[in-house]
């Protein structure tokens, strides 16, 4: 009995700099950012002390945000889909590698997760721009007369996205297909089962979970993206993320900047609890 | 097994050429001895690298970057270790809630945490100061250090730190001189990887930063946002580099899918 309650005191001992950490300097400035979310502001008036949903019903009821928070959806639904065109197919290429090949490629593959998001962006930048590689390429075999600019546009934002977010694609459907028993593959294949067939009946339905989870993944952070719709989109193309920050440091409006951030971390939050908890729900069965 | 097939690796090389393209692009641009942007580049010079130098902002916000990520990184492992023992040691109540905290700076998108410590250090008077710098800093690499000691806390042999007690050593001697050695590598590859996440984090820090404590990336940000030219891709070329010489060293620490996928995965290094 004693040493169960000092076996409790040591385990709330030990956690307590962390928690207390958390609690000041995480829940205290979110909940903060709720209430401030809740305020009205005025251009002379700053901000009010009264408590209102104004803001909110700003962001639903103002075509602005409307086509802001459409765009945002079309950009993160594409990015998710070329992660998954992309990355799924790489991630099972990469299993079937042999030793030196796979250990390089897989460093090439999910290296750029380590590489600055400003950096990776300013290539595209570089590739995109009227006088980049891709103009300039198609210029010089008389494919195109005039300059060829990707800059500002919503494909090029897609484009650049999906190279900053596909690793992470990768990086889940890999995680899974590490389950995968090669052996059953094996006997698939002695039992004259086609690789079309192996894939469907036996890789896929494993590496599903993953597919699944890296989608989520890919799908939220698209949604959150600042620096690269910032950088290749430019003032027009306005995102949820840039459209926050605009709210909050251009135009000063504190409490709807803050609305919209939380809308945002709302969002986020129910598609990466509630539908986690839903796929783990129904692929448990895979795990054990 | 089959190995793959000729389309596969036709799909390979696509894959590996859209994911090299723009790194291999600002390498080749920050070389280049003119003074605008021209690809395919034909020839070299370090004249980019050295007005980056003579200009000495950049060169200014790498130090408060490398600063800010060693401060950072270093305190979010010292509350780490002892939090990840909790939770791997004992059953107590809030413990499951205690570790889905830990983690949640992972879910909140950094634009959200970016306004929340803007507004939370304006009214505690942190505003622009390198301590709030710090403590944002490390409310968003703690998930990362937690999750590398808790998943190395997994292959700690409890029997050698019950023998180190039953043979007289007092419970800091044993941590100091039993467990701690032990955690040595997941520390290692954790702290590298905290620091790396917080040397390259821009969104978070653009709204906390002042004129005085411009990080790196926040600085790159702001003079794209007005020019695209050799200069920056001079600084993220030297960026890459930094990002290169981590990565191996990650790997060879650890085996980098093992590392970013988490303990539970056999390693294939």
């Amino acid at each position: 009995m004693m040493a169960s309650h000092r076996r409790r005191l040591n385990a709330y001992f030990l956690s307590a700099p962390a928690a207390i950490l958390i609690v000041a300097f995480l829940v205290t400035p979110i909940l903060s950012t709720v209430l401030l979310s809740l305020r009205e502001y005025s251009t002379y008036g700053g901000i009010s002390d009264t408590i209102s949903l104004l803001n909110y019903r700003d962001i639903f009821t103002d075509s602005y945000f409307a086509e802001v928070l459409l765009r945002t959806m079309k950009i993160s639904l594409l990015v998710t889909l070329g992660a998954l065109v992309l990355g799924v197919p790489e991630a099972y290429i990469l299993y079937r590698m042999r030793s030196p090949w796979r250990n390089i490629f897989l460093l090439v593959v999910l290296g750029p997760l380590f590489i600055s998001v400003v950096a990776r962006t300013l290539g595209w930048a570089l590739i995109f721009g009227s006088t980049g590689l891709i103009s300039s390429t198609l210029q010089r075999f008389g494919l195109i007369s005039q300059p060829f600019d990707l800059m500002y546009t919503e494909t090029g934002v897609v484009i650049a996205l999906i190279h900053v977010l596909v690793p992470y694609m990768v990086l889940s459907v890999w995680a899974s297909l590490q389950r995968l028993d090669r052996r059953i593959e094996s006997a698939a294949e002695s039992l004259g089962a086609s690789q079309i067939t192996i894939i469907r009946r036996i890789v896929l339905p494993l590496a599903l979970p993953g597919i699944l989870a890296g989608s989520l993944i890919v799908f939220a952070l698209a949604a959150s993206a600042f620096a690269t719709p910032a950088i290749l989109g430019g003032r027009r193309l306005k995102v949820v993320a840039t459209l926050a920050y605009d709210e909050f440091l251009n135009t000063l409006n504190w409490p709807l900047g803050a609305a919209v951030a939380i809308l945002l971390l709302i969002f986020i939050a129910i598609l990466m609890t509630v539908i986690n908890k839903w796929i783990e729900s129904k692929y448990s069965e895979v795990f054990k | 097994m089959s190995r793959n097939g000729f389309l596969s690796l036709l799909f390979h090389a696509v894959f590996i050429i859209f994911s090299m393209a723009p790194i291999v692009i600002v390498c080749l641009v920050a070389f280049t001895p003119t003074g605008y942007l021209s690809v395919p580049v034909t020839s070299f010079s370090l004249r980019w690298f050295a007005a980056l130098y003579e200009r000495g902002d950049f060169l200014g916000s790498a130090l408060t970057s490398l600063w800010l990520g060693l401060a950072a990184s270093t305190i979010a492992l010292i509350l780490s270790v002892p939090a990840a023992l909790a939770i791997f040691r004992y059953r107590f109540y809030g413990r499951e809630a205690f570790l889905s905290l830990l983690q949640s700076p992972l879910m909140i998108p950094h634009v959200v945490l970016g306004i929340a410590f803007l507004r939370f250090f304006s009214q505690i008077g942190l505003t622009g100061t390198f301590a709030g710098l710090v403590i944002a800093h490390v409310i968003v690499v703690i998930p990362f250090t937690m999750r590398m000691v808790l998943s190395n806390a997994g292959s700690l042999d409890a029997s050698v730190e019950s023998a180190a007690e039953s043979l007289g050593a007092g419970p800091l001697t044993t941590f100091r001189r039993i467990t701690l050695p032990m955690l040595v590598p997941g520390l290692a590859a954790g702290w590298l990887l905290a620091f790396i996440t917080s040397f390259d984090e821009l969104t978070m820090t653009t709204f906390i930063a002042s004129p005085q404590t411009v990080t790196l990336p926040v600085r790159m940000f702001n003079y794209i946002q007005d020019n695209i030219d050799p200069l920056v891709a001079a600084v993220s070329a030297a960026l890459i580099g930094v990002a290169v010489l981590v990565m191996v060293i990650l790997d060879r620490l650890f085996g980098l899918d093992r590392l970013l996928v988490g303990g539970e995965q056999k390693g294939s290094s």
